[in-house]
Formats: C-alpha cells, sequence, structure tokens
C-alpha cells in the first residue's frame, strides 16, 4: 500500500515552485496602490494647468481641489520612492533583474512580438520571461526612474538644480514628467489585460504559485 | 472712463480671465478627501479607517508637516536659483491670482507705509520714497507657480535680508510674516533662512519700472527659492515673529514650506 506520508526527500525533489518570491509581491502591490495614488493625484493637478488641450474627468482625480491633489502627491511619493528604492536594490542584490530581465536581444524582441501578435506566445513557464516581457518590464523600471527624477526636480528645482539640468529645463522636465506617466497607463493598461488573459499569472502575484 | 482699461500692456485679457478662473478654489476643497475615501486600501498605509474622511485628511495634514521638516532639512542657504538673461523673459509675463486683475488692490503708493512689527529694533513705518532709497538689485529668475506654470521675469528691489538688518530683526526668530492689501486679507509666512536667502527681495520693479498693479505695487516679496503663492504681493506690513501665524492658502492645505 503506498504510503500516504511524503517523506522529506520527496518534498525536497518536488518543492512547490515558488514564481514570485514575496518580496516581489508585497513590493508589486505597494507600487501598484503608490501608482494609482500618484496618477490619480498627478491628474489633479495636471488640470490646474493642462499641458495640452485637455484635462482629467474631476471623477478620476484624486483630491477634490489642487491643494488636495498636492497634498495626496507629495504624500504618496514617498510610498513609491521608498519602495521603488527597495525593489531596486533587491532586484540587483538578488539577482533577479540579471537572471529574468536579461539579455534582451533585439532578436529575441522581434520573434516574441511577432509570436504575441500571432497569438502563439506560449505561457507555460511562468518563471522565464519572454522578449516582450522582458523589455516591458525592464522599460518600466526605466520609466519610473525618470519619472521620480522629473518629479524631485520640478518638487526641488533649486535645491536638485542639477536634477532639472539633466532634463534641460524646468519646462521640459514637466513634459518628461508628463509622458512618463503616459507610458505608465499605457504599460497599465496592457498589463491588466494580459494577466486576466493569463490568470495564472495574477495567481502567482497574488500567492506566489 | 469709457472702457475699462488694464493698467498692463501686453497683459492678455483672457489670458488673465483664464489664470485667475483656474486658481479659483473649488467650493469642494474643503471636502478634497470625499476622492480619496473611496481607496479604501488606504487603509493599508495608515492602519486608520479611511471611510472616516477626517482620518485621512489628518494623516495627509501630518505628511505635509513632515516635507515641511525634510524641505527644511535640505534647504541649504547658498544654493541660488538659476538666473537667466534677459532674453529669457517670458511675454508677456502671466498676471496670476485668484481674482480678476480689475478687483486687484489698488495701492495709492503716496499714502501707502510698510509697517514693521515683531522682533525688531526699529518699529518705524516706511514710505516707499525711504524704500527706493535703499541699494537694489536686479534678479531675472523663474518663477514657478503652485499650479505648475512657470514664467521668467526681471526683478528689482532691495534684499530683504540687508533690509532685516537695517531695522535690527532678530533673525534667530522663526519667520517674517505678511500681510498684504487684499481685501481678503492675503497673508503668508516667510521662515526666516528663506528670508535670509541672498535673493529673496523687497521688490519695486518689474522689468526695470515700477512695480504695475498686476504684479503687486507698490510692494512684492520675490523669493525665488519659493513657489508663486510665497511671493506676496501688494504687500503692507511684515512681522518678524516665533509663531506660525498661517497663510492665506497654507491655511488652506498648500504645503506651508513649499520652496524649491
Amino acid at each position: 500500500m503506498a504510503s500516504l506520508t511524503v517523506s522529506d526527500e520527496q518534498v525536497r525533489a518536488n518543492p512547490a515552485k515558488v514564481i514570485q518570491p514575496v518580496w516581489v509581491r508585497i513590493m508589486h502591490w505597494v507600487n501598484a496602490l503608490a501608482m494609482i495614488l500618484m496618477i490619480l493625484s498627478g491628474w489633479q493637478i495636471y488640470n490646474a494647468s493642462p499641458l495640452f488641450g485637455f484635462s482629467f474627468p474631476r471623477e478620476y482625480t484624486l483630491g477634490g481641489w489642487l491643494g488636495g491633489g498636492l497634498l495626496w502627491h507629495f504624500a504618496a511619493m514617498w510610498l513609491l520612492m521608498i519602495n521603488g528604492l527597495a525593489y531596486l536594490i533587491t532586484g540587483f542584490a538578488t539577482g533577479r533583474f540579471a537572471k529574468k530581465l536579461f539579455p534582451i536581444t533585439p532578436a529575441g524582441v522581434l520573434h516574441d512580438v511577432r509570436a504575441a501578435l500571432t497569438f502563439k506566445l506560449g505561457h507555460d513557464d511562468l518563471t522565464v520571461y519572454n522578449y516582450v516581457q522582458r523589455l516591458l518590464y525592464a522599460g518600466i523600471i526605466v520609466v519610473g526612474v525618470l519619472i521620480v527624477l522629473t518629479g524631485l526636480g520640478m518638487w526641488k528645482p533649486v535645491q536638485l538644480y542639477y536634477l532639472v539640468a539633466l532634463f534641460g529645463d524646468y519646462p521640459t522636465a514637466r513634459y518628461v514628467h508628463f509622458f512618463c506617466m503616459a507610458a505608465i497607463c499605457a504599460f497599465l493598461v496592457v498589463h491588466v489585460l494580459l494577466a486576466l488573459l493569463v490568470p495564472k499569472s495574477l495567481r502567482a502575484m497574488i500567492i506566489g504559485r | 472712463m469709457a472702457k475699462r482699461s488694464f493698467l498692463i500692456p501686453g497683459v492678455d485679457k483672457r489670458l488673465l480671465i483664464k489664470d485667475s478662473i483656474k486658481t479659483m478654489p473649488d467650493v469642494t476643497r474643503r471636502r478634497f478627501i470625499a476622492g480619496g475615501a473611496s481607496l479604501g486600501a488606504l487603509s493599508l498605509l495608515t492602519g486608520c479607517d479611511v471611510v472616516d474622511s477626517s482620518s485621512a485628511e489628518e494623516m495627509l495634514k501630518q505628511v505635509s508637516k513632515f516635507n515641511d521638516a525634510v524641505q527644511a532639512f535640505i534647504f541649504n542657504p547658498d544654493a541660488l536659483a538659476p538666473t537667466f538673461p534677459e532674453s529669457a523673459i517670458t511675454k508677456p509675463f502671466p498676471f496670476n491670482a485668484y481674482y480678476d486683475l480689475d478687483d486687484a488692490p489698488d495701492v495709492d503708493g503716496a499714502d501707502w507705509k510698510l509697517e514693521v512689527r515683531g522682533l525688531v529694533d526699529n518699529k518705524k513705518s516706511w514710505t516707499l520714497d525711504e524704500l527706493y532709497k535703499l541699494p537694489q538689485v536686479t534678479q531675472i529668475t523663474r518663477h514657478i507657480c503652485v499650479e505648475g506654470w512657470s514664467a521668467i521675469g526681471s526683478w528689482t528691489g532691495a534684499p530683504l535680508r540687508d533690509f532685516l538688518k537695517l531695522i535690527g530683526a532678530d533673525t534667530r526668530a522663526k519667520y517674517v510674516w505678511f500681510q498684504c492689501a487684499d481685501k481678503d486679507g492675503y497673508n503668508s509666512p516667510l521662515d526666516m533662512r528663506s528670508a535670509l536667502h541672498p535673493q529673496t527681495q523687497m521688490t519695486f520693479k518689474y522689468a526695470n519700472e515700477i512695480l504695475p498693479r498686476a504684479y503687486g505695487f507698490p510692494m512684492k516679496i520675490r523669493v525665488p527659492t519659493k513657489l508663486g503663492f510665497k511671493n506676496p504681493k501688494y504687500v503692507i506690513s511684515m512681522e518678524v515673529t516665533n509663531d506660525y501665524k498661517g497663510g492665506y492658502w497654507e491655511d488652506q492645505g498648500y504645503n506651508s514650506f513649499s520652496g524649491s
């Protein structure tokens, strides 16, 4: 009769494969919250002096008026920056970035884009990112860094003048900040859509497996 | 007077009205948390019940105070705001207030006196002619509005720190508190270190002309290291004080330090 118990050896041989370690999951959801707060309060601030010929609908803004939007923005920025910094440090230190996001080769990206567009891109092994994922995840990290640098520069254009100088001048930093937001929103739409199409990836981001 | 005439040639009326409407606080501004209350997830951050909007408001106020402290900490009294060549000046320089230019304070320069109060040796009031005799400097700097837009302008006046020295102000005090001629009592506190910053100026001229009404005649405090709303116009008095007396916008929720 087969034993119902499992030996230690078997557990070691078949460990439940952790796709997303706990630190990734925590930081992912903290970042999701921080990003949403930053985007909605940022739209409120944008509406006070729009860069383009449109405003964001009031219902999708946070804070009720400019002053409230600013309070949210400058509160949530700490959450975004501290969590983001911890993520970058852990990502590099654990080798996760090196292992999961690199290399990104043009040929690989082209191949996987073609496969994705013809619905032939498989997601059998969630522990390995395809080249489109690698490019998008690495790209969004770069955008995240840019939006924080332009944001800090605009917050402290005298004390952190070199951050503003990095982007040219104050108004340019403002445009870069806006376009980074737009890139993050575009990423968010695709990211959420794909997570819903491949529900096990969403599950992995919640329970790890 | 046939038509309402604007005192400032080059100030675009439509822009001006647009600007002032934008600054008009929303009637719901006191309930600015309403939008946030629905984000129940925020309880993750605070551990408090966010549905009770007053606790979220309290949290935001505390963070804003924390941000005041952070900004004061990283404020370098020797860091200068970038200056620009004359060719970079924004024309026309926008008029900006929470009211129409027609409703801007119309101060009679001959009657006006700058009142000096608080922790100073010499509390004498100053006439405009007396102030005009102070050594003046011209600075071309970027004015950055809390709304996000910015404009480069040329301001001429006496460094505030020279004036504070002249009147024997206690520069260990925490604030210089300015009051303005606006009918609903615009005022704003300036932390002493920013008041003593080399570029902080009692401004009497814009673009080498006597400060026009639109830009704060007879005197504006130009602080290139602060957001625009902390650059009071139509100033009628200054008080050197250790008390935080609040300010027109600060009391409504704009961050009090609001430094650059």
